[in-house]
Parts: C-alpha cells; structure tokens; sequence
C-alpha cells in the first residue's frame, strides 16, 4: 500500500477512531463490556501492516544502496514486457539496470528480457502461494539475487493485474501503469485505485490505432479524471515512438 | 483477488491481540473498516474469512465490516467531498491536485471476545 497516500494522521480522520497508542503489534486492550460475558478489545491495526513494514525496510534498504525502483503494473496483454525490453535497450549502455519480474507460472517473461545487458529474476508466485500480486517479502527476497552495490534501477515487472498489486506497496520508488489501446477507454474508472496510485501511465500500441474503433482522447480523459495531474506517454512498444518522452522522464526521476 | 491472504491476516491479528487472560476464550465478532476504494470485496472477505477462521478461536466469529466512503480534499482550495464516480477533481476550483483522505481503510479495528467466567460485566 502506498503510504504516500495513507499518512498516520489522515488514519484519524473519522472521528470514532482510537488515539495512535492503540497502534502496536501487541495484545490488543480491553476497554469496554458490550454485554454480559463479552468484552471488546481494541485492535486498530491495518491488516497489511506486516507488508507495509516489510516494505518500508526495503525501501531503507534500497536508499541505503542508492538503488533506485519502479514498478510496472498493467492488466495482462498490455505490453509490459516488451516495453521494458525496448526500455532496457535504450538505458543499460549508461544505467546499471537489474529486472524482477513476476508471474504466476513460467520463466518466459525473463527468457525476454535477458540479453539487454541486465540480469533478470523470474519469481514465480505459484512458490508463494500463487498470489496475485508481489509483496514486500517476495520483492525483499529477490533483491537478494543481486549486489544491490553495482545497480542504480531495479525494474520490477509486476503480475498482470490490475486490481490487488495496486494494494500492496513492496519498497519502490515509482509506479507506472500500463494501458493498451486494445483495451476499454474506461480501464482507468474501471480500476481508479490503480490509476490513483500510480506517478505515470504508458498508453501502449498506438501503432496501432488506425486499425481499431479505439477513442484515445477519451481514454486520456478518463485516466485525467482519476489523476489529472499523472504524467501520460503514448508510446509503441513495437515502433518505439514515444519512447523518447518516456525515457527522457525515467532518467529526470532517477537521477532527480 | 487476494481477499484470502487478506481473511488469514485477519485471523493472524485477532489471535495474536488476545490477551492472556483469556487465552481460552472465544471471539465472536471481527470488526474490520473497509474502505470503497480498497481494492477488496466485502462478500468475499466474509466467504475468505469463514475457511480461514475453521479450527481457529475464530470459528462461531461473525466478521463485521463497516464500509468506508471516499472522501477527497482539494489542496488548493480545502474543500472536502464524499467521492461517488472515480473523478478526482475538485468540484469547487476544478483543481486536480486532491488528496484521497478516506477510502483506503483496510482496518481491524476490534475483537469482541466472548468470556463466560466474567462477572463484572454489567
């Protein structure tokens, strides 16, 4: 979960919520008898604090390091990985890039992405669970494949999903979203969270636009609504137009 | 998607926050802020929650969840609204530098715990 857009003090914000003191990982305090035989016992705790911990000591971990992380997030099929395959030919001859990325099953995404002057680890959640999503534990693990000394950028492709990786917040710098024209123009009020939480949206194969019914002005506007201030790049993994723009700003925020 | 491992955590933090004294007591409600812009369905939680909570003292609880609105503030101009569309605009200035203030609660906020030797209960 993001936690720059969850801070402690907005927590308190409805008025029926306990002070901060009841926060801790601890037995919870009895504090009142509801009914005969029956106690409540405050907890107030987020159920993802464990992952939002995690979290933050990998993001004190990854600062330590001076590594710096995005993750790439998108519903299957939008073109994450091709886009971090022509991403990564534009930047390892100048940025020490090492790749995570996440699947459910296979190594097919890292057979990809190997060969671009980065070494790639595959997770495969089926190993963990078969989530949905990356956690903090799983992004800490992997990290551990790398000398994080010799690297600058960790990209982290996540699962193809757009509902729960937007939920769990795994250490990163940056989150980018990727949407695809061939995809509804109203993905982005179809999954709000996922486009609140992300600092910039890839709007991918656009080569591919004079071929479809696809309305382009109405999916920027519907991503504007949900975030009218997020950068958007329209891009063609395939033709790499656009990709300088979208270089360009990954190289501001890295080295920013 | 992920509403299991959400349901485990759950029942992971109310174990966990019994205290001693009533290590054989039994919990019979869960109550939990969810908030509507968590990415989190509320009817499947309490199915999750139900197969996470078997041969737990979890197991007779009800799992209660209050859903929380989304509530946006405008940095510029202050305002406060209750969110009901995906538009995070500001309805007074059209500023779009807003903040997201309630909505992404996922919260346990207590345990009700069902003690049969309590006599001062009343």
């Amino acid at each position: 979960m993001p936690t720059d857009m969850y801070k402690t003090q907005r927590y308190y914000h409805h008025k029926d919520f306990q002070k901060p003191s009841h926060f801790h990982a601890g037995n919870g305090v009895v504090t009142e008898s509801k009914k005969r035989g029956s106690r409540e016992i405050k907890i107030a705790r987020k159920v993802l604090d464990v992952n939002d911990a995690m979290a933050q000591q990998n993001r004190d971990m990854f600062a330590e390091k001076g590594v710096f992380v995005i993750n790439v997030m998108s519903s299957p099929g939008s073109g994450k990985t091709a886009i971090l395959e022509k991403t990564l030919s534009h930047i390892t001859h100048e940025v020490r890039s090492a790749v995570i990325v996440g699947d459910i099953c296979t190594s097919n995404d890292a057979d990809r992405l190997s060969g671009f002057g980065a070494p790639v680890v595959q997770i495969n959640t089926d190993a963990f669970g078969g989530d949905c999503h990356l956690t903090a534990h799983v992004i800490k693990t992997a990290a551990g494949n790398f000398n994080l000394d010799e690297f600058d950028l960790l990209i982290v492709e996540n699962l193809g999903n757009l509902v729960c990786p937007a939920e769990f917040d795994m250490g990163e710098n940056l989150r980018v979203v990727v949407l695809s024209v061939t995809e509804g123009e109203d993905k982005p009020l179809k999954y709000p969270l996922m486009f609140r939480v992300c600092h910039a949206a890839l709007l991918n194969k656009i080569d591919l636009l004079p071929h479809l019914d696809y309305d382009r002005e109405t999916a920027v506007q519907n991503i504007r609504k949900v975030n009218p201030q997020m950068p958007i790049f329209e891009i063609s993994a395939r033709t790499e137009e656009g990709f300088d723009s979208w270089i360009e700003w990954l190289m501001q925020k890295l080295h920013g | 998607m992920h509403e299991m491992g959400i349901a485990m955590q759950i029942v992971e933090i109310a174990i966990a926050s019994i205290p001693a004294d009533l290590e054989n007591a039994r919990i019979d409600r869960v109550n939990l802020k969810v908030g509507k812009l968590a990415a989190v369905v509320p009817e499947s939680l309490r199915f999750c929650f139900q197969i996470a909570a078997q041969d737990t003292p979890l197991h007779h609880a009800d799992l209660h969840i209050e859903e929380i609105p989304v509530v946006a503030r405008c940095t510029d101009c202050q305002v406060e609204w209750t969110v009901h569309e995906p538009v995070f605009r500001c309805e007074q200035c059209s500023s779009g530098s807003v903040e997201v203030i309630s909505g992404r609660e996922l919260d346990i906020i207590s345990i009700e715990v069902v003690d049969e030797d309590t006599t001062d209960a009343d």
